[in-house]
């Protein structure tokens, strides 16, 4: 069946089984790499996208509930050439090591920060809401220290 | 691409970063591979047995599906490692050793048809009774290696030539602490899974794949594949973390993707679903440890008796190092005359275990800290300050007789834990929900060797280049691989800080078996201190070489070279490049080639077990605060403080994230992590269930680093990679006895083994 999407800013339009895994359209349809498969069942977050301004996990979505629906993947986060603040911020930071999880946690932090959840909250506040907010996304090479650093000193930006 | 690393010491963002954060890097599954045929493996559902025959299901429709079987292989039908045991496809007629080892292989077009094939084949396997625990595998109830079943042992003894001269050191102690110690499988659960893809031209086969060790899999691929070393070529692409899981596996998935590539004249991708990954790759060696540690009146440990048995699974693999690595490490980084280690690593039915950050340390390392905590509560002494007392400096000898020398952290990071500690927490407390809590504090004491054990180096021999290419540019040529450690930012630091010039003018090439020499494998905390030390002095004869041919050709820089000609990064940043630019044009490539030379000194008797063990050691101290929920028995981490000797942080930021990311590791190894078998089989093969830490689950850490520098490594470096995960699951355990007033001595401390202690707390 024919699925019509805004992603990143452009209208798609798809020839696609509505079963398709959004994930799988964007990868091999669309040939957007960004968002990686790390599990298929939800639990890492690897493949995280934002979907109608909630963050979801692509593999647990079906194109055909895309239909009319606005997407946002990690090719969309940047303006042009200039990087989202918290890609910005998890180069300077280091909070990228192998990558694989990065798209995932970028598009995650990016949706948290763009909402204002974390305005007006204390450096200790931030951070622990940054692990409740990001709970869903797994990193195995970081320890996630620099990583929170890195959303928290986005999120300063932003709001300044 | 960002191309800004920077000098050495300055934590520079990372060359690969922005490629990262944008998702432009490009891992296997990401590559444009037209026309790729999928793989996927057909699994044995038995642990051990006799593979009988290999039907197709007729009602199949094969016509468009290639199947291999072992016989299709066109070489040597085993994963060339330490020895030729595991085989790559068990044969009709040949051995079943574990539950999900390869019986077939199919290709497809799609993902799809490829997953229905490999449904519609049908093996036939005759069972056989399986190896499933450590005491039947040493007792041989079923032969699965040799006659005895035990795939390596070592014996190390320090201080005596007899186990009656050990047991008369025991026989005069005042007192004599025992333990036994069981530490877990642990997953890698590197984020992305196992991925491959082979592609023939003639008789040359291309892999490309997801990988630590290009050369490993060049090695084994030569012997599997029975081709000359140019005709295969393997390639690195963008890998999403390895800890060791990507160290020998990948040349299982070469393996069957270059036969099926082969046999259906396609190219062929094979990337792992992640409940295969999990229920078919490598885990951390299970391993029981059995510790008496010895003490006299004034306290002194006067001798030490270790007995290591781990599970090595059904093939030899990398077992007989982790082993070796697991028994060198066994008595602890503190002051002993007496010591005997005894290890073994067994055959079993489970999938083979393998490497895995720390290879081995971290379960000794447990099971010494654990047995220090213990002597600390006998002779009634604080847990830190027996460690102070007790732990190795220079000019002390470790169990092989290795006596310290340069490089030794041991006061700097005792002072940093000691700088930082403060008192410990609040003993009750209350959880958010009104919980009640108790808490407490532990410490550990521990060193990791760096490099390979004993010669290993020295046989390694391990290569890098750096050349000015034809068109002008810098380019490091390595086969360390980077895998998300920073490989190639540090070496662009290291190189450009011996060339004097701008980073930017420096690319570290992905590497390729046709295009870099072998730097040995990307493992064993090796790459920046072994490999980096090459780099380094790889770039410093090129820049010599450069530098005699500016001078005698004439060509020199915008800004001249320095007073008396002297060559100092200021005055020559610019003029290096030009002249190599100037060379390139007249004469084009030209490449240094070096080889790890072992420093001076370092002598190992591998027959006896006894000598420099390793060049040279890192060093750390960690303290952990935990918080036992007495309603529901979790053991939340409340504070980890690690402070890790790293001799110089060419990258302080990337160093602090190796240090942040193998603690974490440990920790989630400590309270939550655990890989379940159930008849040979992996029974929690999804990351719903074989669970790691989340954001949420990770306290805030807090890293120091120490500088003591090593004289041989690049700048002062020596490893960092392993020594994180060795020992903050002791400090969790530590400190869970501290606040529950029992012992706890195996892994993990799950909120179901905290209940079953209750009848053991002793809440003062």
């Amino acid at each position: 069946m024919n699925i019509t999407f805004e992603l990143n800013g452009q209208m798609h339009s798809v020839e696609a089984s509505p079963w398709k895994r959004l994930l799988d359209v964007l990868r091999e349809d669309l040939r957007l790499t960004g968002t990686k498969e790390g599990c298929g069942e939800g639990e890492c977050g690897a493949c995280t996208v934002i979907m109608d301004g909630e963050a979801v996990n692509s593999c647990l979505v079906a194109i055909g509930q895309c239909h009319g629906r606005t997407l946002t993947t990690v090719e969309g986060l940047a303006t042009g050439d200039v990087l989202h603040a918290v890609q910005r911020a998890l180069v300077a930071c280091g909070g990228a090591q192998c990558g694989i999880c990065t798209p995932g946690i970028a598009v995650c932090a990016a949706h948290v920060i763009d909402r204002g959840l974390l305005e007006g909250a204390d450096e200790a506040t931030a951070r622990t809401k940054v692990r409740e907010l990001l709970a869903g996304n797994i990193c195995r090479c970081t320890g996630y220290q620099l990583i929170v650093d890195a959303i928290v000193v986005a999120a300063r930006e932003v709001t300044r | 691409m960002d191309r800004s690393a920077g000098p050495v010491g300055a934590s520079v963002p990372r060359v690969d970063g922005i490629a990262k954060v944008t998702g432009r890097a490009r891992y296997l599954d990401d590559l444009d591979a037209p026309g790729a045929w999928h793989g996927v493996t057909v699994r044995s559902t038995v642990a051990h047995g006799v593979l009988e025959a290999i039907d197709l299901d007729p009602g199949f429709d094969w016509s468009q599906v290639t199947v291999a079987t072992a016989a299709d292989v066109p070489g040597n039908n085993f994963i060339r490692l330490i020895e030729d045991d595991q085989v790559a496809l068990v044969p009709i007629g040949g051995r079943v050793m574990h539950v999900d080892e390869a019986l077939a292989l199919v290709a497809a077009p799609t993902k799809a048809l490829a997953f229905a094939a490999a449904k519609a084949v049908k093996p036939r396997v005759r069972a056989l009774p399986g190896v499933l625990d450590i005491d039947s595998s040493l007792a041989v109830t079923q032969k699965l290696y040799g006659s005895d079943n035990v795939f390596k042992q070592f014996l190390v003894r320090k201080g005596h030539a007899t186990d009656a001269e050990l047991e008369a050191a025991f026989a005069r102690a005042t007192k004599v602490i025992e333990g036994t110690y069981w530490t877990s499988p642990q997953e890698q659960m590197y984020i992305e899974p196992q991925a491959m893809m082979a592609e023939w031209d003639g008789e040359r086969c291309y892999l490309v794949g997801s990988m630590q060790c290009p050369y490993y899999v060049h090695k084994a691929m030569k012997a599997f594949l029975d081709r000359d070393a140019d005709d295969v070529v393997v390639s690195q692409s963008v890998t999403g973390g390895g800890f060791g899981g990507k160290e020998e596996y990948p040349s299982m998935l070469a393996a069957h993707v270059a036969v099926l590539a082969k046999k259906a004249g396609k190219r062929v991708k094979m990337v792992y679903e992640r409940d295969e990954d999990i229920a078919a790759t490598t885990k951390r060696h299970p391993c029981r440890t059995q510790h008496r540690l010895a003490a006299d009146a004034n306290g002194e440990i006067v001798a030490i008796d270790v007995d290591v048995v781990m599970d090595g699974g059904a093939y030899l693999t990398l077992s007989p190092v982790v082993l070796s690595r697991g028994v060198l490490h066994a008595a602890g980084p503190y002051r002993c005359p007496v010591v005997r280690v005894r290890g073994r690593v067994v055959a079993t039915n489970y999938p083979p275990h393998g490497a895995f950050r720390g290879f081995g340390a971290p379960q000794t390392t447990f099971a010494y800290e654990r047995q220090m905590q213990k002597l600390a509560l006998a002779l009634g002494e604080d847990g830190f300050a027996i460690r102070k007392r007790l732990a190795l400096r220079s000019g002390d000898t470790t169990a092989t007789g290795q006596q310290l020398g340069f490089s030794v952290g041991t006061d700097e990071v005792l002072a940093a834990i000691e700088k930082v500690a403060g008192p410990p927490p609040a003993r009750d407390g209350k959880a958010a929900n009104g919980a009640p809590l108790r808490r407490g504090r532990g410490y550990v004491f521990y060193f990791h060797g760096a490099g390979f054990t004993g010669s290993g180096e020295q046989r390694l021999a391990g290569k890098a280049t750096v050349a000015v290419t034809a068109e002008g540019r810098f380019e490091v040529r390595s086969s360390s691989t980077d895998i998300g450690q920073g490989a190639i930012t540090i070496f662009t630091q290291i190189a450009a800080s011996a060339l004097g010039v701008d980073p930017a003018s420096i690319t570290v090439i992905d590497p390729s078996t046709a295009q870099v020499p072998d730097s040995g494998p990307t493992v064993a905390s090796r790459t920046c201190m072994v490999v980096g030390g090459v780099v380094e002095h790889a770039a410093k004869a090129l820049r010599a070489k450069l530098e005699q041919w500016g001078a005698a050709n004439g060509v020199v820089g915008r800004r001249g070279v320095g007073a008396e000609g002297a060559a100092t990064a200021e005055t020559t940043s610019v003029p290096l490049l030009e002249i190599a630019r100037a060379y390139a044009r007249k004469e084009g490539e030209l490449a240094e080639l070096v080889t790890y030379e072992p420093p001076p000194g370092i002598a190992w008797d591998d027959a006896t077990y006894t000598g420099s063990a390793y060049p040279v050691y890192g060093w750390a101290a960690c303290l952990v605060d935990v918080a036992v929920d007495l309603d529901t028995y979790e053991v939340a981490i409340e504070r980890c403080v690690q402070a890790v000797d790293v001799g110089k942080a060419i990258n302080p930021s990337i160093v602090k994230g190796q240090i942040e990311g193998g603690t974490l590791q440990a920790l989630g190894w400590a309270v939550l992590e655990n890989v379940i078998y159930k008849d040979g089989k992996v029974a929690n093969a999804n990351m719903t269930n074989c669970i790691v830490p989340t954001f949420a689950d990770a306290p805030e850490l807090e890293t120091v680093i120490v500088e003591c520098p090593y004289p041989y490594g690049p700048h002062g470096a020596k490893g960092v990679g392993e020594i994180p995960m060795d020992g903050p699951a002791a400090a969790v355990a530590n400190a869970v006895e501290d606040a529950l007033g029992c012992s706890f001595d195996s892994l993990p401390i799950s909120p179901e083994v905290v209940a079953a202690s209750k009848p053991r707390w002793r809440l003062s």
